[in-house]
């Protein structure tokens, strides 16, 4: 810039500034006193003369002392050692013991205040007791600390003497001083600030552009202030969706490109929908209070008739658990309706499945595809890598020509589209699909594999007791977190629900 | 999840060397290797495979799998004299069953006993669920005298030295004071007699699922036969436990004697019943499940790495499933089994032609159009727990009757929420940090006791949505604005009622109302309440039930 883009770059504060800076530096105070500018002002329009280089900063950092909250106390009721030292005035003794009663101080202070008199040589122990030393000092005189803490606030650099014994004494007690850092600064012109400084720059630049301006086409024989640009401006921030909602919508996007359609149902369940209708024995230990979360003091219905006698889908998973549904043997054991009947919050969205599964034999339409992405619930403590709520994301296929290629290719182009190219599987076991599976997928940066959980398809033991024959389901149901906090870059669980303020207006949106 | 540890420099007597290839192979074959190390190899085996549960069993599978072994058979020698088992009637409504083997000729090193009692305590924790489906009992059988008796008698006389003890102790006392009886007391304690074995000397070999006597019940390097039994509530998993038993320790050099077993309430029984099961299938419907061409020999050389047999005869094929499988109920586990010896990583990934028509649910798609409207104002999505704290529940509620808690939380949450306000404040007051103004919005299933909900529960879930404002001079306006704008642009027509809250302050509350039904509140916070939270703003905030958008 030459040095009429300069002067016409000067916004009406730098040109105040400007006017009242000198080659010698001035003081913040000064500048304000002379150009009639508050000092935030000021610093904003040091700071765009700076980036013009037509200035000079000093910066001098001073170390000013001033009371702290115990010693604004102080000042006012006395020093606990003063205190402690008129206690003791009044008495010929005093027992160590009764310090803190007889001067109402708290232990803290007590220990202080007998320290400090014995290393003043004000006081002498004996057998317990306290006695005042009347050797030869005159107890009504002011200690240095005393003196000190009257004269506050002082610079730190210039103490010298008592004052800097007695500085270092009440730095090493809590609260009563506190020593705050605070920047002199100082400015001047620089040499091309002195160019500059040296013309006339009050020349007439529109500021703002303004209706009236625009009207009075006032604009066409005058400049505009130039703005510089780069400077940077203050931070905004916008309302947005909370991420993992974000994310769990692009998901969903996926499911629905390849034609899935999104199920729905209730987060507190029966056992019957969460375990028994996936041949999970009533004995498995996932039944387990220490796992699940079971709701205290209520009961649940389970669907007892059917339209035809076969029909009733109880008591044909009655016979999937006891054993004998299309050979199988079951899990040979009784089974208990009333255990079926338990509340508890869903471990997997699977139940979800189970329920379509139930509804689509109505109208026996398929093939069909649902999925759903949704919350689970696990009895399990708290850390950066365990919660009690995670999400996951579901998918069923329901096709008389399924097969277990099929199922690998549908999680391949789901996890296509979430980013992830490469996948690999490995042999699994799931109580309620044969052949089951477990998938990985290779993380692209990281170079390593993210294990993401189950696949499978249905056992005829599943399907049979709703759809009275083997109908092939394709079935998975991975955790979705893992995903998410890999996208942002998040390494502890817990940050996905922490709902911090600071940290959810500067997290990016998800962008895939 | 049971990780299996085993001994390397044993294992690679069996295997051979563990090369990374090896390993590749053993987590291919469904037992994904946890770690390898100098000394030892850790392996997780899946719950249906307790009869990978030993250094024997698991090297005969993997040299199986490898095609270095063949299908395995078992010899079992007939009872010699005495070599039986009575069942009295006493124990059917206790323990009912109990399943015995006679084994001669063992060399158990110190290192054999630890494998058997790894395996058995592995055992109790899988398949015998902690010892109440199953229980395992070890006895050098020349301390006991055949043939044995399994009965019943009251605790009172019931007295023997229980194993790690010196000195006899009563059946309630063992329950009370032995450290495995404070484990697995509760197995019996509510019964009026306790199961035991007898042997022809009238000597109590144990007492089981509890524990096994010092006496007749300790089994060590010198041992060279001991008797074996399986007890427990279910035939076919005490059969099952018996069979691993036998197939690992057949694998240790020794001879197997079947026993007999006479109960007196339900059919006779020679045991251990080591021969394979039949299981009919259909090679199509292994083809159809997998999606893969299989020709009958593939079928038999796959499914004999997975240990199982093959046989074609009139009514088409057959697998021979070994009697230490639990796991293969119904013939879709046989294409499970072809499907790893196949192995998962040659399946080529199809998508089919098929065509199928999207849909996404209504509730959920308004519920982004109430997110977007809202951040368009500014506002910032958050999103908690569907568990609160009592703690927290305290601050807003007095009332506790309509709140559900679950069992045995292992954390402090432990009632699920009935509002989404309470979390709304909780996060205010854990941002006093963030600049203001805060402005914040959260949608999601509140919870609440129903009788009458239409549901199988008698719990009413609902989607909630709350907003909440916080500022120095934050007013009823400012939110009411934001209610205004977000109704405007559903569509939706409302009215405001006078009607107070508890929460609120008076005067200064409304009730919201949308088709005659009151679906939530508008209103400053009440003073006490942002006091209860800590929080030093005023606040204003709203909260609705979606339902009638749904």
């Amino acid at each position: 810039m030459d040095e009429k883009e300069i002067i016409e770059s000067l916004s009406p504060i730098e040109k105040k500034v400007l006017e009242v800076l000198s080659q010698d530096y001035k003081e913040l105070d000064e500048i304000s006193k002379e150009s009639e500018l508050d000092k935030t002002s000021i610093l904003r329009g040091v700071t765009f003369l700076e980036n013009k280089a037509l200035i000079e900063k000093n910066i001098n950092k001073e170390h000013n002392i001033d009371l702290g909250i115990l010693g604004i106390n102080y000042l006012k009721k006395d020093l606990p050692e003063r205190i402690l030292l008129n206690t003791l005035s009044k008495r010929e003794f005093l027992p160590i013991g009764e310090i803190k009663k007889a001067c109402n101080l708290n232990q803290n202070e007590s220990k202080i205040a007998l320290g400090t008199l014995r290393k003043k040589d004000l006081i002498q122990i004996n057998e317990g007791k306290l006695y005042l030393d009347k050797g030869s000092k005159d107890i009504s005189k002011k200690m240095i600390e005393e003196l000190f803490l009257e004269k506050l606030p002082l610079e730190k650099d210039s103490l010298e003497g008592d004052d800097l014994q007695a500085f270092k004494n009440l730095q090493a007690r809590k609260e009563i001083i506190e020593v705050k850092e605070i920047n002199q600064i100082k400015i001047r012109l620089s040499e091309n600030g002195k160019k500059i400084a040296s013309q006339d720059f009050s020349i007439d630049l529109i500021e703002q552009l303004t209706p009236k301006l625009l009207k009075q086409n006032g604009w066409k024989s005058k400049r505009f202030r130039r703005y510089d640009v780069t400077s940077p401006v203050p931070r905004i921030h916008g309302g947005k969706k909370h991420f993992v909602n974000q994310s769990k919508e692009y998901a969903k996007s996926i499911w629905l490109e390849m034609g899935f359609k999104e199920m729905d149902g209730p987060k507190v369940e029966t056992g019957f929908w969460v375990f028994d209708s996936l041949f999970t024995a009533q004995d498995h230990p996932v039944r387990e209070m220490q796992d699940t979360f079971f709701i205290k003091g209520v009961t649940g219905k389970i669907p007892l008739k059917g339209k035809k006698k076969n029909e009733c889908v109880v008591s044909q998973i009655r016979k999937a658990h006891e054993g004998g549904l299309d050979g199988s043997k079951g899990w040979q054991y009784e089974w208990d309706e009333e255990d079926a009947k338990k509340v508890l919050l869903r471990t997997h969205t699977t139940s979800l499945s189970m329920r379509t599964l139930q509804k689509i034999k109505e109208t026996n339409e398929f093939p069909a595809k649902y999925f759903a992405l949704g919350k689970c619930f696990r009895n399990e403590t708290v850390d950066w890598s365990h919660g009690f709520e995670f999400n996951q994301t579901e998918g069923i296929v329901i096709d008389e020509n399924a097969n277990f290629r099929q199922l690998l290719g549908y999680l391949k182009e789901f996890y296509k589209k979430m980013g992830y190219e490469k996948i690999r599987i490995r042999p699994a076991y799931f109580a309620y699909t044969e052949p089951s599976l477990e998938i990985d997928v290779f993380h692209p940066v990281h170079k390593k594999w993210l294990e993401l959980g189950g696949a499978g398809m249905f056992r005829p033991e599943v399907t049979i007791p709703i759809f009275g024959k083997h109908i092939p389901v394709l079935a998975w149901g991975q955790g979705f977190d893992r995903i998410i906090t890999d996208f942002y870059k998040i390494t502890d669980l817990r940050e996905l629900y922490k709902n911090d303020i600071n940290k959810l207006r500067e997290t990016k949106f998800w962008r895939k | 999840m049971t990780i299996l540890t085993l001994n390397k420099t044993e294992l690679e007597k069996k295997i051979g060397k563990i090369t990374p290839e090896l390993e590749d192979k053993i987590t291919q074959m469904g037992t994904p290797i946890e770690e390898v190390n100098d000394k030892t190899l850790s392996v997780e085996v899946f719950p249906n495979r307790p009869d990978l549960l030993s250094l024997q069993n698991f090297a005969r599978a993997v040299n199986q799998f490898r095609e270095k072994s063949k299908v395995a058979q078992f010899k079992i020698n007939k009872p010699e004299k005495d070599y039986e088992v009575t069942i009295e009637k006493s124990v059917k409504n206790i323990r009912p069953y109990t399943v015995c083997t006679i084994v001669k000729g063992l060399k158990l090193t110190g290192e054999k006993i630890e494998d058997l009692i790894d395996l058995q305590e592995k055992l109790h924790s899988s398949i015998g669920r902690k010892r109440k489906k199953v229980a395992i009992g070890i006895y050098p059988l020349d301390k006991i005298k055949l043939p044995i008796r399994y009965t019943a008698k009251i605790p009172e006389e019931i007295k023997f030295i229980p194993l790690e003890e010196k000195k006899e102790m009563s059946a309630k006392h063992i329950l009370k004071n032995h450290p495995t009886g404070k484990v697995y007391g509760g197995l019996l304690k509510d019964f009026e007699k306790y199961p035991i074995f007898i042997d022809a000397n009238d000597e109590i070999l144990s007492m089981p699922p509890i524990i096994n006597s010092e006496k007749t019940g300790r089994v060590t390097n010198e041992t060279k036969e001991v008797f074996i039994e399986c007890s427990g509530s279910n035939l076919h998993y005490v059969q099952k436990c018996l069979a691993i038993i036998v197939a690992t320790i057949s694998e240790m050099g020794s001879k197997i004697y079947a026993m007999n077993i006479i109960d007196k309430s339900e059919k006779n029984l020679q045991t251990p019943q080591m021969q394979s099961e039949e299981l009919k299938f259909k090679i199509e419907d292994i083809e159809k499940t997998l999606g893969i061409q299989l020709t009958e020999s593939n079928v038999k050389k796959f499914l004999a790495r997975m240990g199982i047999g093959f046989e074609k005869n009139k009514s088409g094929a057959v697998a021979l499933i070994p009697a230490y499988r639990t796991d293969i109920l119904h013939w879709i586990d046989l294409a499970e089994e072809i499907a790893i010896a196949y192995g998962y990583e040659n399946f080529e990934p199809i998508l089919p032609k098929i065509s199928t028509i999207a849909y996404e649910q209504p509730f959920e798609k308004t519920k982004q159009k109430i997110a977007e409207i809202l951040s368009g104002l500014g506002l910032l999505e958050t999103s908690s727990f569907h568990l609160s704290t009592k703690k927290d529940i305290k601050k807003m509620h007095y009332d506790f009757t309509d709140f559900l808690e679950v069992l045995d939380s292992k954390t402090k949450h432990e009632v699920l929420r009935i509002d989404l306000l309470t979390n709304a404040l909780q996060i205010i007051s854990e941002n006093s940090d963030a600049a203001y103004p805060q402005k914040i919005f959260e949608m999601g299933t509140v919870f609440k006791k129903d009788e009458y909900a239409l549901g199988d529960v008698p719990i009413k879930e609902t989607e909630n949505l709350s907003i909440a404002l916080i500022d120095e001079s934050i007013t009823f306006t400012d939110l009411k604005q934001v209610l205004d704008y977000l109704f405007k642009m559903l569509n939706i027509k409302y009215d405001l009622e006078v009607m107070e809250n508890h929460n609120y302050i008076p005067g200064r509350v409304a009730a919201i109302i949308v088709n005659e039904r009151r679906i939530g509140f508008i209103g400053e916070i009440a003073p006490r309440v942002i006091k209860n939270w800590k929080i030093k703003m005023p606040i204003v905030a709203m909260e609705i039930d979606l339902d009638f958008l749904a």
